[in-house]
């Protein structure tokens, strides 16, 4: 492994540990307002400030990157589930099924993902508590990710189908169904693996975008997005930089699972 | 000609698939979506029984989804898009002012992120120095990790131009993948053989580069048609502009599922559109070179 990979891993290990212990490392939560220190500017006690509602930025960036770190992943593990299903039974039945399959991917794919995104975001209640804005956020990132995925991965099953030893397998008299979980899906785990991870760093940018829009997370539940927020107030860079931890760490953070990516997009392709 | 013509048909029949498919669904959503059998007129308390009956009569025939698709499908036919749950205008006349500015908003965008995907992939391709490949490789890198509202509200800061915005959200993307093309291209032996018999290097891109990669080049077009219309709704929801991202946006904010339906069913015909266009003149340009 190279040092500029061990790096790296050292930067994302560093920021899921420190997100993880915001329950340790900002004792005071991510809600409590200090009215007395409105929009206050760096200080001891306020390590990155105050918002306009006085709440401690550092500890609202720490909750903030724990939502997106830990939702994020799961999100992607829902798409490739779902990509897993869809794609890799088109891919194996072949014909008709993955035509029709692929045509509904297509559709899905020729939407811009944004748009799909804030379509789908418009259907869900946008009144509820932070909690379920959080889930029905990420969930529906989960739900409506897949369809790349799913392209790979039906292109994988369909070299599978008419692999030898699938045949064998078919002409041995194997059932179908036993044929495709034990042998199609365990073949296709490299590729799985690779969509899974590839999906980590696309649904934290989507989230950041919603939150940025107003369709993310609601208040006063942090996430990148809603953080990211605060910069459209701003007048000048130089004026509060210290509102841009949230964007420099995001983007530390999308850059390291991009840079440690190019192997598995490799595999994806 | 003849299969020209065919995959002609083929598009045209995809496109029109797509559209009933899409009617189907938007109909469905608009018919599901919460609110959809309430209605204002019946809190009118000067109103009695009877003539609240008469109104939630009128209604009924919506109730079964397809009698209420081909109904809905008919009005649209005829122009009539429904009116604005939020902003109580007709769909129509929100959709034709606003289109305009959104495709003025798209061509320099898309102009823009062309001219730097192309100018990058060209240089790094012809000058293939590692330090300027790894700068490149940064510069496009980063925006990649920079989410596209972000991007927005920088450019809001720095009093850049929409159409720059959109440039930089849609260029990385072009980018990449048009270097990598143009890279693996300049590698094939032809080009290796024209460059030792000292060819000019316009010459070499216009006779032989251009022709292999143009079909690829063509589908790649057609997705970033997709992929401006993407970035139009931050550009114009946080730069102000009213066109038809902002339009969207609002109706997102609003939950205005008349208006979002029909803004989705255009935004697919358009994109369609594009990619369809962009096959069609890839497969023409490699029927000319066959």
């Amino acid at each position: 492994m190279s040092l500029w990979r061990k790096l790296l891993y050292v930067v994302l290990g560093l920021v899921l540990t420190a997100s993880v212990a915001a329950t340790w490392l900002a004792p005071a939560g991510y809600a409590r307002q200090y009215r007395e220190a409105t929009d206050a500017p760096p200080s001891r006690t306020h390590w990155l400030g105050t918002d306009e509602l006085g709440r401690d930025r550092f500890a609202r960036v720490l909750y903030g990157t724990r939502i997106s770190l830990l939702l994020a992943p799961a999100a992607a593990l829902l798409s490739t589930l779902i990509a897993a299903m869809i794609g890799g039974l088109a891919g194996y039945l072949g014909g008709a099924w993955a035509r029709m399959a692929m045509a509904v991917t297509d559709l899905f794919l020729s939407l811009p993902w944004l748009f799909l995104l804030i379509t789908a975001r418009a259907l869900m209640p946008l009144n509820v508590s932070p909690l379920v804005s959080v889930l029905v956020t990420f969930l529906l990132l989960g739900l409506l990710g897949w369809t790349a995925a799913a392209r790979v991965l039906c292109a994988s099953a369909a070299t599978l189908r008419t692999s030898d030893f699938v045949r064998q397998a078919r002409a041995a008299g194997l059932p179908g169904p036993r044929l495709f979980w034990v042998h199609i899906m365990p073949n296709l785990w490299p590729v799985l693996y690779a969509q899974f991870w590839i999906s980590i760093p696309v649904f934290i940018l989507s989230e950041a975008n919603l939150g940025i829009l107003g369709l993310g997370v609601a208040e006063p539940m942090p996430s990148w997005g809603s953080l990211l927020k605060e910069l459209e107030g701003l007048v000048s860079v130089g004026e509060e930089p210290w509102k841009f931890v949230p964007l420099i760490l995001l983007v530390v953070v999308v850059t390291s699972f991009q840079s440690l990516l190019s192997r598995q997009e490799e595999i994806a392709a | 000609m003849g299969s020209l013509r065919w995959k002609i048909a083929g598009h045209a029949l995809a496109l029109l698939a797509t559209v009933l498919l899409g009617g189907l669904l938007s109909a469905t959503l608009v018919r599901l979506a919460p609110g959809f059998d309430a209605d204002e007129e019946e809190l009118d308390p000067h109103l009695n029984a009877q003539s609240v009956q008469a109104l939630r009569d009128a209604r009924h025939k919506d109730h079964n989804v397809f009698r209420f698709y081909f109904s809905y499908m008919k009005r649209a036919a005829q122009g009539d898009l429904g009116t604005s749950l939020a902003l109580g205008q007709p769909v129509r006349n929100l959709l034709r002012d606003r289109i305009p500015l959104t495709l003025r908003l798209l061509f320099a965008g898309l102009g823009l992120a062309w001219v730097l995907s192309l100018t990058l992939a060209l240089s790094a391709a012809w000058l293939h120095v590692p330090a300027y490949d790894a700068l490149t490789t940064a510069v496009g890198g980063t925006f990649l990790c920079v989410p596209a509202a972000v991007l927005v509200l920088l450019s809001v800061l720095w009093n850049v131009s929409s159409a720059l915005a959109i440039a930089l959200i849609v260029f990385p993307h072009t980018w990449r993948y048009t270097q990598n093309l143009l890279m693996k291209t300049y590698s094939r032996p032809h080009i290796i053989a024209a460059r030792a018999k000292g060819l000019g290097e316009a010459r070499i891109l216009f006779w032989h580069v251009v022709p292999v990669v143009a079909p690829q080049l063509l589908a790649l077009a057609g997705v970033s048609v997709s992929m401006a219309v993407g970035a139009a709704i931050p550009v114009e929801a946080l730069c102000g502009l009213p066109g038809i991202g902002q339009l969207a946006w609002q109706a997102a904010l609003a939950r205005d599922l008349p208006l979002l339906v029909n803004i989705t069913m255009l935004v697919t015909v358009v994109t369609l559109l594009a990619n369809s266009s962009a096959d069609l003149i890839g497969h023409m340009v490699q029927r000319r070179r066959a």
